[in-house]
């Protein structure tokens, strides 16, 4: 899943899928912690998880803003759009 | 247990790869809504039935809702859509694939070096996640809430719009400057005794 | 008395800081009080301490002067002190004499120049340097004159810088002098190492000491020295600036290039006899040095149309004469042509600075003509310095002065008839040349016309130059002449006397006999030619061989050309070669090797999101790989 993930974040342009990409991988590390804590029957993969989970709402939350900030900038959810550098 | 573990473990990595592969967001968006869902599924099997609510409540229904919102506020529309087509073709994959491969296979090799006892069933219920949450873990349940917080305030005055009547002033645009420049810095600070008056 | 020694330097140092800081902003009349002020002090000075040292004596007939240590460090010591003993008294007076002269000359000579205060800056600071390299007891402060003579003479050559000829021949003096002292320094720091002294009469006895006779070290040490002397006095093989050196100011000509600066190098080899005395060899040097500069320097002289280049070449052959003598062991031979040779060549550049300044600058002699009426001090001057140069006998002091070198170079230990007949040869040149030189300016029909009359701050030092040239001689005369030694007598304080060798065959009598004859042959043969029949004249050089000759010691022997082709072009092939700065390619390659680095880094800055995520992925990949398979 993660793995699905990160092929999302390198192919996508759009800052949507983007976004969505870094779900699915937060998701994903969500996911090994719970396993595991659940292998060892303790409840500290779980805790993990409802940490992992508030992180997740507040990243979104505040990357929504900025995306649309982005777009009444470029007028386009293009990530490469804000690149300025001659590189 | 097996089947059902099995079975939502797949419809989660089907829907991923749909969702990867949509050019509409909000068709994508409603894919990752069922990947979450089958996630949370599995989470059920592993014996873990409050992650697997919370999922639901605060992942798929939260986060997800926020996502769906947002995406239609831009009411990007067919173009989107067809500027989607030109961005997403399908040789773009085959480097990232190849670094997620190598990714999988190093984890595959991880894996195989630790033996791997049974999976144990037994649930782990709210009151042992709860008496942990307020015990060792009190301290990380605070800084949750500053983080939140943070991210109340942060996505407030990010997404706040620009106030009519706010004078032009002393600040400059650089942005705009620069396109009216087309693209030279240099130049586009030559004005800037005229934006203040 | 004897303690005002330092003020001989000092007051034309002072007088040189006085002009440099304030000159610029005083007018004529206060600079050349200045000017000249100090430099007249200064000889008054050395007047009354040469009373003084003569009237009462120190011990051992040698003073020495101590102001303060200069330099301490380790074990050595070098002090800022004065020797004062025949040599230097003798040599400093007669500097700062003529000095003063020259001084007062150049006030109205110079009067229409801008750069007024400049000059007289220069020749200030000037003095103060040669006066220091005489009276120095120590090699250091020697060779600080040295380098301090070498100095004014580059800033005086090019003393009119504007036209870059003049700062050419400013820069080709002062190479090749450096020449000669590198060979100088490296004596010096030879003659250190061995002996660990640098106090100049300390050094000499440890050198008889330490030194046997004829041993490779003295043997080194001389030629390296003379090596430095040849340089700085004009001889074989680094005689080729003087002649161009002539671009500078005639005053300036007349006092470092006749009188004075171009004797250092005979001071130096005085100074150091005991040095040559271990090393015969080196002596022997010395002395054939002398007779082929004097020749070749004589034969060069005869074919030159510019007055100041003649009397450049002369001044080299004098000097030849001197290092004759110093090369057969008649060190107050030398020492009394250096005192004749300073009068009448001072006098003679001084005189025909009158000419020229009356002509316009005119210096082609064939362009003058008849000037004896017009100029009448400038041809009596120029008449009495030109016979005293020539060696008229009886009445002139170089008469005197030449033929004591000359009968030196037979009858001493270390002589030998082909010096004796050489330089008898020498004087048929001279006398050539110089009625030459007479007759071309001051007789025959006149070519230009004289528009400047001198004044008489021009007048008065050429006229007493015109009678040292003929009373100077007076101080020492052969035993049929009167038998006066009052001046040998005098140097041998300081200076060995001569060794006498087998005498057979000549006298004394014979020898100055011949040299007169010489004299007259060249004045007839030079009347004939020069005045009677100038077409005879042209004649000879029209000849293939004449032509040929002529061209030949025109051009100085061809010695600025070899030294063109040896060094000059090398050099400037190698820097054209160099232009692109080849050598420095390595590092200007380490440069454009981290630029190359940079530009292939700056591509990983494209400003995307997507590339650097991806650069993220891969270096986590990479960071796994490492920590599971190493």
């Amino acid at each position: 899943m993660f793995a699905l993930g990160l092929i999302g974040l390198l192919v996508r342009r759009n800052l949507i899928f983007i976004l969505m990409s870094i779900e699915v991988m937060l998701n994903a590390a969500g996911l090994a912690f719970v396993v595991a804590g659940s292998r060892w029957m303790q409840p500290d993969g779980q805790v993990m998880f409802i940490f992992i989970l508030a992180m997740a709402a507040a990243e979104v939350a505040v990357g929504l803003a900025l995306v649309l900030q982005f777009y009444h900038l470029h007028k386009s959810l293009d990530a490469d759009a804000a690149s300025e550098m001659r590189g | 247990m097996q089947p059902l573990f099995y079975g939502a473990a797949a419809i989660a990595i089907l829907s991923t790869i749909m969702m990867l592969s949509r050019l509409n967001a909000v068709h994508a968006l409603l894919y990752l809504i069922v990947s979450l869902l089958a996630v949370a599924v599995v989470f059920y099997t592993l014996g873990a039935p409050f992650i697997a609510a919370l999922e639901v409540i605060i992942y798929a229904g939260a986060i997800m809702v926020l996502f769906i919102f947002v995406v239609m506020l831009l009411n990007l529309g067919e173009r989107a859509t067809e500027l989607e087509r030109t961005w997403v073709k399908a040789k773009m994959y085959i480097g990232p694939m190849i670094l997620a491969a190598i990714l999988i296979a190093e984890f595959v090799v991880m894996l195989s070096q630790t033996r791997v006892t049974a999976h144990s069933a037994g649930v782990v219920g709210p009151k042992e996640v709860g008496a942990a949450l307020y015990g060792p873990y009190l301290i990380g349940v605070e800084l949750a809430s500053f983080l939140l917080l943070g991210a109340l305030v942060g996505a407030y005055h990010l997404g706040v719009r620009k106030r009519e009547g706010v004078s032009k002033g002393n600040h400059v645009d650089t942005y705009e400057r620069r396109t009216a420049a087309r693209g030279d810095l240099v130049r586009a600070g030559t004005d800037r005794t005229a934006g203040a008056a | 008395m004897l303690k005002g020694l330092w003020l001989i330097p000092t007051l034309p140092l002072a007088g040189f800081l006085v002009l440099a800081i304030l000159g610029p902003r005083l007018a004529r009349k206060p600079v050349a009080i200045v000017g000249v002020g100090s430099i007249g002090l200064s000889a008054l000075a050395s007047l009354l301490i040469a009373a003084s040292f003569l009237a009462s004596p120190p011990a051992g007939y040698a003073y020495t002067q101590t102001l303060w240590t200069w330099i301490d460090v380790g074990g050595f010591q070098p002090r800022i002190a004065f020797y004062l003993d025949a040599l230097s008294l003798l040599m400093t007076l007669v500097v700062t004499f003529v000095s003063f002269l020259i001084h007062w000359y150049s006030a109205e000579f110079m009067l229409d120049d801008e750069g007024y205060s400049r000059f007289f800056a220069y020749m200030n600071l000037f003095v103060a340097s040669m006066v220091t390299l005489l009276l120095g007891n120590n090699l250091l402060l020697f060779f600080l004159g040295w380098e301090g003579v070498g100095l004014c003479s580059y800033l005086l050559i090019g003393f009119w810088y504007t036209d870059p000829i003049n700062g050419l021949a400013a820069r080709k003096a002062f190479i090749v002098t450096r020449v000669g002292d590198t060979a100088l320094i490296v004596g010096l720091f030879l003659m250190y190492t061995h002996l660990h002294t640098i106090d100049i009469q300390e050094l000499m006895r440890r050198a008889s000491q330490h030194w046997a006779g004829g041993s490779g070290l003295a043997v080194a040490a001389g030629l390296l020295l003379l090596g430095g002397a040849v340089g700085k006095s004009v001889q074989l093989p680094l005689q080729t600036w003087l002649p161009d050196a002539m671009a500078g100011p005639t005053p300036t000509s007349a006092l470092i290039h006749a009188a004075t600066m171009v004797t250092a190098g005979v001071y130096l080899i005085a100074r150091t006899h005991v040095l040559y005395s271990l090393a015969p060899v080196a002596q022997e040097a010395v002395a054939i040095v002398g007779i082929a500069t004097l020749i070749l320097a004589g034969l060069s002289a005869l074919t030159q149309w510019d007055i100041k280049r003649v009397l450049a070449y002369s001044t080299i052959s004098q000097i030849g004469y001197m290092f004759l003598a110093l090369g057969v062991g008649a060190w107050s031979a030398a020492l009394f042509h250096f005192m004749t040779h300073a009068f009448f060549k001072a006098l003679l550049f001084l005189s025909a600075g009158i000419v020229t300044n009356a002509l316009h600058n005119e210096h082609n002699m064939f362009k003058m003509g008849g000037l004896r009426k017009e100029l009448p001090v400038a041809f009596w001057t120029f008449l009495i310095g030109g016979c005293s140069l020539a060696g008229l006998p009886l009445i002139t002091a170089g008469f005197y002065s030449k033929g004591l070198i000359i009968w030196q170079a037979r009858a001493a230990a270390s002589g030998s008839t082909a010096l004796w007949v050489l330089s008898i040869v020498g004087v048929l040149l001279t006398s050539l040349y110089t009625f030459r030189l007479i007759f071309l300016v001051f007789f025959g029909d006149a070519k230009s016309r004289v528009s400047r009359k001198p004044g008489y701050a021009m007048k008065v030092p050429v006229i007493v130059l015109g009678v040292l040239s003929i009373l100077g001689g007076f101080v020492d005369t052969p035993w049929f002449l009167g038998n006066v030694h009052r001046f040998s007598d005098f140097l041998q304080t300081s200076l060995p006397p001569p060794v006498e060798g087998q005498i057979h065959g000549v006298s004394e009598l014979g020898s100055e006999g011949l040299v007169g004859l010489a004299f007259a042959i060249g004045l007839c043969f030079s009347y004939l030619v020069f005045l009677r029949r100038r077409n005879l004249a042209e004649a000879l050089t029209a000849r293939p061989l004449g032509k040929a000759l002529h061209q030949f010691w025109f051009a100085d022997w061809g010695m600025d050309w070899l030294y063109d082709k040896l060094f000059v072009q090398p050099v400037l092939w190698f820097a054209r070669v160099d232009k692109q700065d080849f050598i420095d390619l390595l590092y200007t390659g380490i440069a454009r090797l981290s630029e190359l680095f940079y530009r292939a880094v700056r591509t990983t800055e494209t400003g995307r999101v997507r590339w650097y995520a991806a650069g993220i992925v891969f270096g986590s990949v990479v960071f796994a790989a490492i920590v599971l398979f190493l």
